[in-house]
């Protein structure tokens, strides 16, 4: 055990995520290491540690896509027991660790949480990107409904693709196996991962601690700690603001329908302004298409990211309280150095490998971290820009057609001759 | 005067502001506005402290304007309740006359920021355009233009209330027009008022509908801007704690900002179009106040003319001593003797001369109702054809608006694209 043990320095490494893994094999590993561009670290406990050392990158990086995942075809399954649904998951990739090219399984919603939960183990201080959840709230009263079946899917496979595209979970085994097993497989391979009760024992722990709060936290988690409250509250009452624009809208849209038809209706009873309040109807009803339009528009591409960044703020509250019990961890350790009761050599020898353990967990936090704030601004940053799009697309049409209605009025032969007359 | 004959004076009265207007009628010779409002204390006929609002009504001389001269306009205060005294004058005066309505009493027609408050400003400025409107459609009214009353009206600053008085008008007021409801029993109805009725019902019915939905539409669209303010907020507070799409997302929130304030002028302008609306409404009322005139002249008329049919039958039956209907008179003369051939010589003279007279009145009766409905329906064909234009006219400058809105909603979303852009 002391031969494979050596000291991690800092220095000299530009680290970028830590990967865990529980084979003992080395040969595995050394095959590993040559794909993936990560050197060996350490031995512990019958683990690995692994550092990628990005200034070694290869020159197919992950920004070249290889695995692509698509998420669809809803199907309700009705047993005795339990009425469920099932998504098809389809993979399609060239990495080399995968038998095949192409793979095509289905899943259902428990199926997801137990590869998030596996990812969560593997990997406690990485942001994971958010499930959605398993209930909504407001006003839903049949758990299959439609929009809520292709909100979930969409969802879901948001889920899985930014999976695959983060450079550390997207090589998990667990993902792998998610992905390309059959239905028995899946089954029998989760019967094999950690009891239920130790995974309970770890959240416990975690909210004790930042119950007692850590003494000491580093500056930088301090400060994405705040950020990430303030970031919380915002996220949530833009999500309220947008739901209510939409609610507002939909309204707007149902009385616009009805003044349409009041001009129908009053073109009845008329014969000169017979044609201009049936043109007016008509315009209505056209802006009343364009109102669906930008409403569809909003529910398809702003909602649904501000949704999943709720979830991200509550998944980063988790992470950062995983770090500081990670932490806590060795904390208690130290301080029961300076008891002389304990055995200082196995102390000694333990408080080494959680001082590792820290500090993987800290330097995967950040660079996850710097990741999740690139990833954020752009997705906001497109979203927004939808969202200004279909506006811009909702008044262009309104536009074009009340300008239509102007000319038609102008080119009706209807109109008086009168020159005094003021258009 | 009290002669009946509402007062004339040859004096051609034409507005600034002109809409198309027959020649022939008029001659310019002042400009009339109403220009100012202004909010005074007084004491009521009880004795009450009230407070109302005055309005200024300026007049001037079309011929010292084209002069090049600058005389100032003279003018004089009125407030509300003597405006209506002159319309029911008017409407006395000239009952086969569509009598230009006035702005409404009170507020109808609310949407939610709208204060129903008389004494609120935006209300009082569109009731002053109001009044002004309403002088002017009198005063470029082919009859009503060269009524004395209404020239002292604009000119006269004190007793001008003695005055109209003195004309008696009140005298004239049928008490069973206000009893809307009466129907009389009218045995050969003309069809064309039967028709115009029927019209001014459907009109009233189609434009408070229209009104109502107007407002609640105006409600809605209020509200979809004024939440779009509540991203202004969100935006300027959550770039305080991002670095690099902070600027982006600033500058976005201010243009939301500006999105949301610029709904209050792009609504103040609809309550414009709504109030020309609105006054086709109240025409509406005076078109069946014309109707309801004629109908009772026919009804009077129907009855006089079985009046004098009965009183034909009884001398008849006295000359001839047939008794064709019955009577009480006659069974009491059975009962208790006959009458002398002194007496009913006596009766049948006092018959007679009462038919003479009756057959004078009806004759008169008669010319006057066709002169009624001759003049009528000219004037009815004018009004027709002036709804026909301002309504069309209004109809365009709603489309105007539309148009204006949309453009407006177009830079703004552009502009706001672009900081979304530089996030």
């Amino acid at each position: 055990m002391s031969e494979g043990v050596m000291r991690y320095k800092r220095k000299g490494f530009d680290c970028g995520e830590c990967l865990r893994h529980n084979s003992n094999d080395l040969e595995d590993w050394r095959e590993g290491h040559h794909i993936n561009g990560c050197k060996l670290i350490q031995f512990y406990n019958g683990g690995i540690s692994f550092i990628y050392d990005n200034q070694n990158k290869f020159e197919e990086e992950p920004d070249v896509k290889d695995l692509f995942i698509t998420v669809d075809d809803p199907e309700s399954h009705f047993t005795a027991i339990e009425t469920f649904i099932t998504y098809r998951v389809a993979t399609k990739t060239s990495r080399g660790e995968f038998d095949s090219s192409e793979y095509e399984v289905r899943r259902r919603y428990q199926d997801f949480i137990w590869l998030k939960s596996r990812l969560e183990d593997a990997h406690p201080t990485l942001i994971l990107p958010p499930l959605p959840e398993k209930f909504i709230m407001k006003g839903m009263v049949e758990r299959f409904n439609d929009d809520f079946i292709e909100t979930r899917r969409k969802a879901l496979h948001t889920f899985l693709n930014r999976i695959a595209d983060h450079p550390t979970l997207s090589f998990n085994e667990d993902f792998k196996v998610f992905l390309t097993a059959q239905a028995w497989e899946l089954t029998t391979h989760k019967k094999q991962g950690p009891s239920l009760l130790s995974r309970m024992g770890q959240t416990v722990r975690a909210v004790a601690s930042s119950v007692r709060g850590v003494k000491n936290r580093p500056e930088e988690f301090v400060a994405i700690s705040e950020y990430v409250e303030t970031f919380s509250q915002k996220i949530n009452t833009l999500d309220k603001i947008t739901h209510r624009i939409y609610k507002e809208e939909k309204e707007y849209f149902e009385e616009m329908k009805e003044y349409g038809s009041i001009h129908t209706l009053w073109s009845a009873s008329e014969e000169d302004l017979a044609g201009s309040l049936k043109g007016i109807a008509s315009c209505t009803d056209k802006c009343c298409k364009a109102i669906d339009q930008l409403m569809a528009g909003l529910s398809e591409n702003l909602m649904p990211v501000v949704q999943e960044y709720i979830l991200y703020s509550e998944m980063l509250m988790s992470v950062l309280k995983r770090r500081d019990q990670i932490q806590a961890d060795l904390d208690v350790k130290v301080e029961a150095l300076s008891s002389k009761k304990t055995d200082q050599e196995s102390l000694h020898e333990a408080i080494g490998i959680l001082e590792d353990k820290v500090e993987c967990a800290n330097n995967a936090l950040k660079s996850d971290w710097d990741r999740w704030k690139q990833n954020m601004r752009s997705d906001f940053k497109s979203a927004f820009t939808n969202m200004a799009e279909i506006n811009i697309n909702y008044y262009e049409e309104c536009l074009a057609t009340w300008e239509a209605f102007l000319s038609s009025q102008a080119n009706n032969p209807q109109l008086e001759e009168d020159p005094e007359d003021k258009l | 005067m009290g002669d009946g004959a509402p007062e004339k004076e040859s004096c051609g009265i034409v507005s600034g502001r002109s809409e198309t207007m027959e020649e022939n009628y008029l001659l310019k010779k002042i400009e009339i506005g109403v220009s100012e409002a202004e909010k005074r204390n007084g004491k009521t006929s009880m004795n009450m402290q009230e407070t109302y609002t005055a309005y200024l009504i300026e007049t001037r001389s079309v011929e010292s304007q084209l002069d090049g001269q600058n005389t100032p306009p003279d003018s004089l205060w009125r407030r509300y309740s003597e405006f209506e005294l002159l319309r029911n004058y008017l409407l006395v005066s000239y009952p086969y006359v569509v009598v230009p309505p006035l702005p409404e009493k009170r507020a109808e027609f609310v949407w939610h920021k709208l204060s129903a408050d008389n004494m609120d400003p935006d209300f009082v400025e569109r009731r002053r355009i109001g009044l002004e409107s309403f002088l002017l459609r009198v005063a470029s009214h082919p009859t009503l233009c060269h009524d004395k009353i209404f020239y002292s009206f604009l000119t006269q600053e004190s007793g001008w209330k003695e005055a109209v008085y003195e004309t008696g008008f009140q005298l004239k007021v049928d008490s069973r027009l206000k009893a809307l409801n009466a129907t009389f029993r009218v045995k050969n109805p003309d069809k064309r008022f039967t028709q115009l009725k029927h019209y001014s019902d459907e009109l009233q019915t189609a434009i408070s509908h229209l009104l109502r939905v107007r407002a609640r539409v105006a409600d809605r669209l209020y509200g979809v801007y004024k939440v779009h303010g509540n991203y202004g907020r969100v935006f300027s507070e959550w770039s305080a704690i991002e670095k690099e799409m902070g600027d982006g997302l600033q500058s976005a929130g201010h243009h939301m900002d500006v999105y949301a304030a610029s709904i209050d002028d792009i609504l103040e302008e609809e309550e414009h179009y709504a109030d020309q609306l609105k006054e086709y409404l109240f025409y509406a009322e005076a078109l069946r106040a014309v109707c309801r005139k004629h109908e009772l002249m026919q009804y009077d008329l129907e009855m006089a003319a079985l009046d004098l049919a009965t009183k034909k039958q009884q001398c008849e039956e006295l000359a001839t001593g047939t008794v064709r209907t019955f009577s009480l008179k006659g069974m009491t003369s059975k009962l208790f003797g006959q009458e002398t051939p002194e007496q009913r010589e006596a009766k049948i003279k006092a018959l007679e001369e009462q038919i003479e007279e009756e057959e004078k009145q009806l004759k008169a009766k008669n010319l006057e109702s066709s002169d009624f409905v001759k003049s009528a329906w000219a004037d009815i064909d004018h009004f027709k054809e002036q709804k026909n234009r301002d309504l069309k006219e209004a109809l365009i400058s709603y489309a105007v608006m539309q148009i204006s809105m949309c453009k407006k909603g177009i830079q703004v979303w552009t502009n706001a694209k672009e900081c979304f852009s530089k996030m």
